[in-house]
């Protein structure tokens, strides 16, 4: 039981835990081997001209399971969470320019439609959030949204702020070792683009050509830190430069506008000229997480005023421009979206928890390479 | 006396610190506006303004470096990282800088650098949000680390550290701080270095800190329906150490346990188990046992966290099992 500690069984913890397992009154744990996961589709070439009414399909969906993690937070079946609410285009605009289940995609707490955009369904994703058995991502070991999911180019292990970044780089580095033409795109928030890992990893980057995508959402908050506290230049794009590498701002609330900037990027990486820094000004529309207050730190006006750039409302208003979108076809979006999160809530909720006669399983790790 | 919770009684002997000398100033994440993520701070950047109040960048090493060179030319400042599993992003300012400047400098310099941060899991916040490191740092010489466990040593335990010229660990546990206590009117200091009896008893010594210290009062309370009376120390610091108030208690009741919420292997729990053995072999009528959380990353899923976490049961479990009583 405990092997790789050299700690003996005499204690308590241990006792209880073979008396559970010997007794077979606790079931075993889900396999967390990736078999019950369907194979990923693999996109060869992205599409030059994404189709907007299917992301608009993708976006609603993404907003609706979002607030309904919310409610299951409010309602104590969900112990935290960070919305993805006002940084849609921006996470779904940027998967689409890249190749699924080919490319890889290191990004953070805050990413639930990349989660969705590569594979993901509503109802693995809840499962995270409540804890369920089943839950693809780490077990419900770690964090909701967090843990991996090679299948899809998923890495999210940590939310120790801008620690994935070095490690995609590293990613970015295997690649280009090998011989692929993988991007690396990184996620990370503006907040994040203060640590000494962000820095570290985009010198890095820069100076061996690394094929990397630094995504940076910016929101304007790092929790309640304003950007004039967390930095002095009023872009994080504009320190591109000092690493020697190109810096793009792009309004991260439209959709089209961050599919372009990323798909050029992407074609730098992946023809050798090296790693790209992409500012997607977002928009935050809810606290931090489920356990802030930012009416504390934020004027109400401030973001009734964002919400005039809801990525959502503008995607809408597109298609309705261009004749693409009308209101019946809205109203079915919106009620097919409202069944699906309906459904995977029931499902997820309905779903045992996890077993727990197999605390070590796991800790040393045993997959192969 | 007047009755408090333990983050108020922090508030106030950061006030008092803030109010007092003027070379303290307060640094950290969202402890501006905000008021902290505990909401320790709330008020403070009204009351005292940016310039003593300030919001960093996600930094902890620099804000943390920035700190101890703050505190060895000449000023005192009281650095706030917001949990100690971050702290690990400027260990290297810690452990290999501010602990050993006054050795390195043989004695020329100080780094009176009070590191305020929050320790502990049990709020289902997983495997790199949860962890307790309060034994590592108690590891290395030159760094103090402070484990309140009520509201009264909280307030009492700052007031010493102020006055001490060492780099300071102050480690509050997340879930102490809605814990009422009585808190003294009048001034009072605890020094640093002298453990707690929380609770008196005779047949078998229980050694927490911090979070466990409330744990092993409830295993108190239940060995003693049992017949079984418990005496619970709270170490209060574990650098530096009270050994002398510990082995006391084991010459009169010959059991001893500790317990510790962090992993069993390289737990502080085996520092002060080996201590007692060695100087108080001749008193004991049993092993000295040692209750920790297992050698797991702590788990999100609540039902798995809940059942990693030493309680009461296991310490009540332990006694009667080990000891035969
Ligand atoms: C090293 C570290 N320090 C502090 C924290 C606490 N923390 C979590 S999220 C966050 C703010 C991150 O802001 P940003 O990078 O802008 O992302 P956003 O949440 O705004 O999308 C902070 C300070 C942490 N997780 N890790
Ligand atoms: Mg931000």
């Amino acid at each position: 039981m405990a092997e790789q500690t050299g700690n003996h069984e005499n204690g308590a913890f241990e006792r209880a835990v073979r008396t559970a397992a010997e007794s077979g009154t606790d079931k075993p744990m889900v396999s967390n081997t990736k078999s019950n996961k369907q194979a990923p589709v693999v996109d060869e070439k992205p599409t030059d001209s994404p189709d907007l009414l299917s992301m608009y399909r993708r976006m609603v969906l993404c907003r609706a399971l979002d607030e309904r993690i919310w409610m299951l937070n409010r309602q104590g079946k969900a112990a935290i969470m960070a919305s993805s609410q006002g940084h849609e285009a921006g996470q779904i605009g940027s998967v689409e320019a890249l190749k699924k289940g080919y490319d890889q995609f290191y990004i953070y707490y805050r990413d639930l439609a990349v989660l969705l955009e590569l594979g993901l369904t509503p109802t693995e994703i809840i499962k995270g959030f409540v804890a369920k058995e089943g839950e693809p991502l780490s077990g419900a070991r770690q964090f909701p949204t967090h843990g991996a999911h090679p299948e899809y180019g998923i890495i999210n292990l940590s939310n120790v702020v801008a620690t994935h970044i070095p490690q995609g780089v590293g990613a970015a580095l295997s690649a280009k070792m090998k011989g692929e033409d993988r991007v690396v795109i990184i996620y990370f928030g503006d907040g994040a683009s203060s640590a000494g890992d962000c820095h570290e990893a985009m010198n890095f980057a820069a100076i061996h050509k690394l094929p990397v995508i630094f995504f940076c959402e910016n929101n304007k908050y790092a929790i309640s830190v304003p950007l004039k506290n967390q930095m002095a230049v009023d872009s994080v794009a504009s320190r591109a430069e000092g690493y020697g590498m190109p810096g793009i701002e792009v309004d991260g609330c439209d959709i089209t506008a961050v599919y372009e900037a990323t798909f050029e990027a992407a074609q730098r990486a992946r023809s050798g000229q090296g790693p790209s820094l992409i500012e997607a000004q977002v928009e935050r529309y809810l606290p931090h997480t489920s356990d802030d207050d930012d009416s504390i730190y934020r004027p109400p006006e401030e973001i009734e005023e964002a919400k005039k750039r809801d990525p959502l409302q503008m995607l809408k208003d597109l298609l309705y421009s261009s004749d693409t979108l009308d209101e019946e076809q809205e109203d079915l979006i919106n009620k097919d979206a409202r069944q699906i999160v309906n459904e995977a809530t029931e499902e997820a909720e309905n779903a045992p928890y996890p077993a727990t006669n197999d605390f070590y399983k796991h800790v040393v790790g045993d997959n192969p390479a | 006396m007047t009755e408090m919770i333990l983050r108020d009684a922090v508030a106030k002997a950061l006030r008092e610190a803030l109010d007092t000398d003027d070379r303290t100033f307060l640094m950290g994440e969202d402890i501006g506006a905000y008021g902290g993520p505990y909401a320790v701070t709330r008020g403070f950047l009204e009351d005292y303004g940016e310039d003593r109040i300030r919001d960093t960048p996600i930094a902890e090493a620099v804000f943390v470096g920035a700190g101890a060179g703050a505190a060895m030319i000449g000023m005192r400042p009281i650095v706030e990282v917001m949990t100690i599993n971050f702290s690990l992003v400027a260990i290297d300012q810690i452990v290999n800088h501010a602990a050993k400047l006054s050795y390195m400098s043989d004695g020329q310099l100080s780094v009176p650098l009070i590191i305020r941060t929050v320790t502990g899991g049990g709020g289902q916040l997983a495997a790199t949000h949860s962890q307790s490191f309060e034994n590592w740092y108690a590891s290395v010489p030159g760094l103090r680390v402070v484990v309140p466990a009520t509201p009264q040593d909280a307030l009492g335990l700052f007031r010493t550290c102020r006055k001490d010229n060492n780099p300071i660990i102050f480690a509050e546990h997340s879930l102490l701080y809605r814990v009422r206590g009585e808190v003294p009117d009048e001034y009072y200091e605890i020094p640093l270095g002298k453990a707690r009896i929380a609770r008196p008893g005779d047949d078998v010594t229980i050694v927490s800190y911090s979070g466990m210290v409330r744990v092993a009062e409830e295993a108190a309370e239940k060995l003693d329906e049992l017949g079984i009376s418990a005496e619970v120390i709270d170490l209060r610091t574990l650098s530096p150490l009270d050994l002398d108030t510990v082995v006391e208690s084991v010459k009169k009741t010959n059991r001893a346990v500790v317990v510790e919420e962090t992993w069993k292997t390289g737990g502080f729990s085996g520092t002060i188990a080996s201590n007692i053995q060695e100087v108080a072999f001749d008193e004991l009528d049993g092993p000295v046992l040692r209750i920790n959380g297992p050698d797991v990353p702590a788990p999100y899923a609540r039902n798995i966290e809940q059942a990693m976490i030493p309680s009461a049961d296991w310490i009540v479990e332990s006694v009667t099992y080990n000891f035969g009583l």
